[in-house]
């Protein structure tokens, strides 16, 4: 959840409270650098991949991992950024509310997309997801990668590269940045 | 976060006037209406976002642009869209705004979507419906905010091109300051009064300028100046409002003429000259060319009434979403 749709959703004004930290920032380092090369490893080479990161979380994932992917292969796969607001199935039953701009800059017709995100839990978003790049043209195949796979799933998805399996209770809360994964609740004031 | 502030007034609310928005209300439709124009610039121009949702347009007053992009906007967002014809309803029998209304509500419509010639009507409706949102697209001289976010969305866009940078995420910073003029028929202007209360909150300086007879009753009560000499204050304007000559609510009987209105008041190329650079020219449409405005400065690029027309759909957008995306119960929780 990003932080406007959190402005309007109980409890307001929940802050993020960590009890544990999961991945260090070099942790994290590392495991983005193996990640990139899975992707290369899988797709022989990064010819027709086009990273898409999902706004909010995903996005420097996203670009970190578009990094590597230009330190081993010579040169940087198109980076698109998908906010899916419009396309979640529980608009109408709690606040939802765009992001960030989404930007997509090619026809992802006859493409391998990897979708980035920093949590998978329900796999809501990634289904959401899904049909947003539908709109973008028809994909040779998509992926899946993110940075923790939490658990919880609520929709057959499964991710095809992790950053780290992070078994959770439901009303935790994982926080994701370049700086490290930490695992905690959000508490309201 | 810990400074983020609940305004959970924001979502699952009525559009009724722009006075009922706090600043996070027009902010947000600002920054939705941006992801929405994304939207408008894919080959496919549709998202799922309002499936199954039902939306009514009422009109009871004669509008092209406002009902077209509404319309649109709502088709867009993949709702189902009711348009109903005033000059063959029920209406035209002698059927009550009441009853109209609760036909609709009765045969479970989320939104209403309602011009009328009478200011107030769409409150009225709003007390009246139980879970519909209602949305004003015009009420008399009242109000009509959503041509009021389309234009503070359009000159955000337009000063946020000036400075090279992105409008999304700028909230009202570029407003914020800025010298705002609106010129014309201002007493039977409902776009006045709504711009009035967007760019006041927005954080703007507004004046106004009309003949006398065209000025509001009680212009004092109102956040703005009210100012003699026009020349002085378009150059010193960063925004020009022009208004509309309104013939159908009589304004041509409030001046001598219109002749003279062009030349005492009228955005001639002569006072075009006057605005000082990276000025903008706002006008709600539909526009009269040779009487508030000449055709030379309707087509010059400092006029951005094409791209406000343009905005309509996803500020209209924005505005059917926030309301309509979630229930008030989810929000008040």
């Amino acid at each position: 959840m990003g932080d406007r749709e959190r402005r309007h959703t109980r409890p307001l004004g929940a802050v993020f409270v960590p009890h544990a930290e999961v991945l260090s920032a070099g942790d994290l380092s590392r495991a983005l650098t193996r990640m990139a090369h899975e992707i290369v490893e899988r797709n022989h080479g990064i010819s027709d991949v086009v990273l898409i990161g999902l706004q909010t979380g995903g996005a420097p994932i996203a670009e970190a991992l578009c990094d590597r992917l230009e330190q081993i292969e010579g040169s940087a796969p198109p980076l698109g950024l998908l906010d899916v607001a419009f396309y979640r199935d529980d608009i109408g039953l709690r606040p939802v509310l765009p992001e960030a701009v989404t930007d997509i800059p090619v026809d992802l017709t006859g493409k391998i997309v990897v979708i980035v995100d920093d949590v998978l839990f329900t796999g809501r978003t990634v289904r959401a997801a899904l049909n947003a790049l539908g709109d973008f043209g028809r994909a040779r195949s998509v992926q899946l990668a993110v940075v923790v796979d939490r658990g919880h799933r609520e929709l057959p998805v499964r991710p095809d590269f992790v950053g780290k399996n992070l078994p959770t209770a439901r009303e935790e809360a994982v926080d994701v940045s370049l700086d490290g994964v930490r695992l905690g609740r959000l508490v309201g004031r | 976060m810990s400074d983020l502030v609940a305004k959970p007034e924001v979502l699952g609310q009525h559009l009724l006037s722009i006075s009922d928005l706090e600043h996070d209300a027009l902010v947000e439709h600002l920054e939705v209406a941006e992801a929405f124009c994304e939207v408008e610039r894919r080959s496919v121009r549709k998202v799922p976002t309002l499936k199954g949702k039902v939306v009514a347009s009422l009109f009871f007053e004669e509008s092209t642009r406002t009902r077209l992009s509404f319309e649109t906007a709502a088709k867009r967002l993949s709702a189902d869209v009711l348009s109903l014809a005033v000059a063959s309803s029920s209406v035209k029998k002698g059927e009550s705004l009441r009853d109209t209304v609760e036909t609709i509500e009765a045969m479970g419509i989320d939104a209403v979507v309602i011009r009328h010639s009478s200011a107030g009507a769409p409150h009225q409706v709003a007390r009246w419906v139980d879970r519909a949102r209602v949305l004003n697209a015009g009420d008399g001289w009242h109000a009509h905010p959503t041509q009021a976010l389309i234009d503070l969305f359009t000159v955000r866009q337009a000063l946020a091109a000036q400075e090279g940078r992105p409008s999304e995420g700028t909230g009202t910073e570029l407003l914020a300051g800025r010298k705002v003029l609106i010129i014309g028929d201002i007493r039977h202007s409902r776009v006045a009064r709504s711009q009035i209360d967007a760019y006041v909150l927005a954080g703007a300086e507004v004046s106004i300028c009309a003949p006398g007879t065209l000025l509001p009753a009680g212009p004092a009560d109102w956040p703005v100046t009210v100012v003699d000499d026009l020349d002085v204050a378009l150059s010193q304007a960063d925004v020009v409002s022009v208004l509309r000559m309104q013939e159908e609510r009589g304004s041509g009987s409030f001046v001598p003429s219109l002749g003279e209105f062009t030349a005492t008041y009228g955005m001639t190329e002569r006072r075009a000259a006057l605005l000082k650079p990276g000025a903008l020219i706002t006008h709600p449409g539909p526009m009269v060319r040779g009487v508030e405005i000449s055709s030379t400065v309707a087509d010059d690029e400092r006029c951005l009434v094409r791209r406000q027309v343009t905005n309509g759909v996803p500020v209209r957008m924005a505005a059917l979403f926030l309301s309509l995306s979630t229930p008030e119960e989810a929000v008040d929780g």
